[in-house]
């Protein structure tokens, strides 16, 4: 298998073959139960210092694969390590210590920081409970990171209401950063940022990485802003990583039918340049019953497509430009 | 998208807006969220009205349609005239005539702008009746066209489908169909894909335009977006803090963008085709529409600002022909070649 990008000699977070199937109620008053298979086989890896991409569209599994990683949802079947550790076996005081080391900062940051908490103790909470500081000492790290993620030293005293949304983002990364985390799974970080505090939020990001040494799982369903953040970056669609490479070829030479077209679709700030636009027919599968096959062959505009696209399901290989994609027709 | 240049278009223009203001009373006083604009739209014409949130434009297209709501306050002295006809004085009865049958609206969210007790073949259907006198049979039957015409496949048996049986995009598709099946001149689609994954919102653009060339309508399309604006508009409007901040012909506003604002916007957007690394972010926030700064709006966050930029609110100026900006540097660009090799471009954008 050629290397998608020089990976690390030791990955800090590998996972394989992780599958996440959740049981609902469906039906007149919930009598039936279906399976909802939102993570099915899926494999990756994230290096030291590294940040991997996760790029897919709502309902693809992209949130619940980054919680299943957490172990925040248990995965029903696969595994994760992190740093040597097997953490689908870990107990639960071991996995709360090893939590210490992998953090998560969320989309929204005025549903996940609590609305009756001073920001100073949201960041202070982390601290405390891992044992990493307490009275004056703490008091001072609390104040290094306020400083550290651009937030004025009287946020201490203050309400997450009283924040923009930038500004109440920057509280919930203080809050992740507090415990001196490894790994950070960011969840869609700056999707609801405008454009002017989106960037300052992933320029902040960068910066965080580059003076700590962190590692990133970065997912978000905005393609360019991904193209920003990850050197390497994995396509999600129907619950399965269906391309996966470095971010330079894979932007511009993509392998799987669904990344060129969700490449394609992305509006480009620039009158001038026209492209050729593909645009999918359909919706995305149903993850109670996913198509047999390729996930993506009902919707796929590929010439090619034929018999073994419907019936027989391809497995991520090795392409001409270096990346991995799971399709039978393209090379 | 089909180019009937804006500029050699002499005749009255179908929509014209003067002196618009829309005030709300808040906890922290009068916010003044829409102040003083001006628009005008031609026929036929794909119009872009780009800004960040909290910036006005949401609230600047429900006053168009005089559907502000009752916190909000239209200030006396607005202006808004479709074809010559002033909207602001129509009485209630004339007004939703016009709304519908000669200005349509399609909203952000499909889901709560669909009725979710009515089919929607039932709610395209109640607009045709609602403009014109036609028995339901009829009424049915052009609902049904208009659904097949945006492109939800099997429209006959569709249109008996309830809204929460479609999808994100085919709901959007509807709301298309209901806004636009009594043929309005302008339609005014107010963040129409924000809600939607991008192969589908890309899907909604492509029909959006298709159907603009076929009916001739007028678009005012209202995005944060500004790749959509750069793909489907000929003319945008900048709005900051309330306020139009630059009009231009698109490509001229994203090949030679005169505010310093919409330089900072277009710089901040991650792109595609630009390699990793970082972005040029506007320092600070956008201020609170209840404490607008003095002076020019933008000058706390403009890395050009000086004193008069503090003291003196400027006028649209003109940057070109067709292009105007509100920015003291268009009356002083000596100050912009002074300011850059001083600084060499190092401090624009340094805060993030």
């Amino acid at each position: 298998m050629s290397a998608p990008a020089p990976a690390a000699p030791r990955p800090l977070l590998e996972v394989t073959d992780l599958t996440v199937h959740l049981t609902r109620r469906a039906g007149v008053l919930g009598a039936r139960t279906e399976i909802v298979q939102a993570v099915n086989g899926v494999s990756f890896a994230v290096g030291p210092h590294e940040t991997l991409g996760l790029v897919g569209e709502s309902g693809c599994g992209k949130t619940t694969l980054a919680r299943a990683v957490l172990r925040l949802i248990e995965p029903t079947g696969g595994t994760v390590t992190f740093d040597g550790t097997d953490v689908l076996a870990l107990p639960p005081a071991p996995l709360r210590a090893l939590r210490r080391r992998m953090q998560i900062v969320f989309q929204d940051p005025v549903s996940s920081l609590n609305p009756r908490m001073t920001i100073g103790r949201a960041v202070r909470e982390g601290i405390e409970i891992h044992h990493l500081a307490e009275g004056a000492d703490a008091d001072r790290r609390v104040e290094r990171l306020l400083d550290e993620v651009g937030l004025p030293r009287d946020a201490v005293h203050r309400f997450p209401h009283e924040f923009s949304g930038g500004q109440r983002q920057r509280a919930g990364i203080a809050r992740a950063l507090a415990v001196e985390p490894d790994f950070i799974v960011c969840d869609e970080p700056v999707s609801a940022l405008d454009v002017s505090v989106q960037a300052q939020v992933l320029n902040l990001l960068a910066d965080l990485q580059q003076r700590r040494g962190l590692s990133y799982l970065f997912i978000s369903h905005d393609l360019a802003v991904v193209r920003h953040i990850a050197p390497r970056v994995a396509v999600m669609y129907a619950g399965r990583l269906v391309e996966t490479g470095a971010a330079a070829t894979l932007y511009a030479r993509p392998a799987h039918p669904y990344t060129g077209a969700l490449l394609s679709a992305v509006p480009v700030p620039d009158p001038v340049t026209r492209r050729h636009r593909i645009v999918l027919e359909g919706d995305p599968p149903s993850p109670v019953r996913p198509p047999s096959g390729c996930p993506f062959h009902p919707r796929c505009p590929h010439p090619g497509k034929d018999e073994r696209c419907r019936t027989e399901r391809p497995p991520l290989a090795p392409k001409a430009g270096g990346q991995l994609a799971a399709c039978w027709k393209t090379t | 998208m089909t180019a009937p240049t804006p500029a050699a278009a002499p005749a009255a223009p179908l929509l014209e807006v003067k002196d618009l203001s829309v005030t709300y009373r808040t906890a922290a006083g009068p916010a003044r969220a829409v102040d003083g604009i001006a628009l005008v739209i031609h026929a036929g014409e794909t119009v872009g009205l780009v800004g960040e949130s909290g910036c006005g434009k949401s609230v600047t297209s429900l006053a168009l349609l005089r559907l502000v709501d009752p916190d909000g306050h239209v200030a006396l002295g607005s202006s808004v005239r479709l074809e010559g006809r002033e909207l602001l004085a129509l009485p209630g009865k004339e007004m939703r005539q016009v709304r519908g049958n000669h200005v349509a609206i399609v909203f952000q969210e499909p889901a709560t702008a669909l009725n979710p007790v009515l089919t929607i073949g039932d709610q395209v259907a109640e607009v045709v009746r609602t403009h014109h006198k036609v028995a339901a049979a009829e009424a049915w039957r052009r609902a049904v066209e208009m659904l097949e015409l945006v492109g939800i496949p099997d429209a006959a048996p569709a249109a008996h489908h309830y809204p929460h049986q479609l999808s994100g995009g085919m709901r959007q598709r509807a709301l298309i169909a209901m806004a636009l099946v009594c043929h309005p001149k302008l339609l005014i689609a107010d963040e129409p894909t924000t809600a939607l994954d991008v192969t589908i919102q890309a899907e909604i653009l492509e029909l959006l335009t298709d159907l603009q060339r076929r009916f001739g309508m007028a678009v005012l399309l209202i995005t944060h977006n500004l790749g959509i604006v750069a793909e489907t508009t000929q003319r945008t409007y900048v709005m900051y803090a309330g306020e139009i901040v630059e009009e231009a012909p698109t490509p001229a506003l994203f090949a030679a963008p005169a505010h310093p604002y919409t330089e900072g916007l277009l710089a901040a957007v991650p792109r595609l085709d630009a390699p990793q690394g970082r972005l040029t972010a506007i320092p600070g926030q956008v201020p609170p529409a209840t404490a607008w700064p003095a002076g020019c709006r933008f000058h706390p966050r403009c890395a050009w600002a000086w004193e008069r930029c503090a003291a003196e609110h400027p006028p649209l100026l003109e940057a070109a022909p067709g292009h105007t900006a509100r920015c003291w540097l268009l009356a002083e660009p000596g100050r912009r070649a002074a300011t850059s090799t001083a600084e060499a471009g190092g401090s624009r954008g340094a805060g993030a």
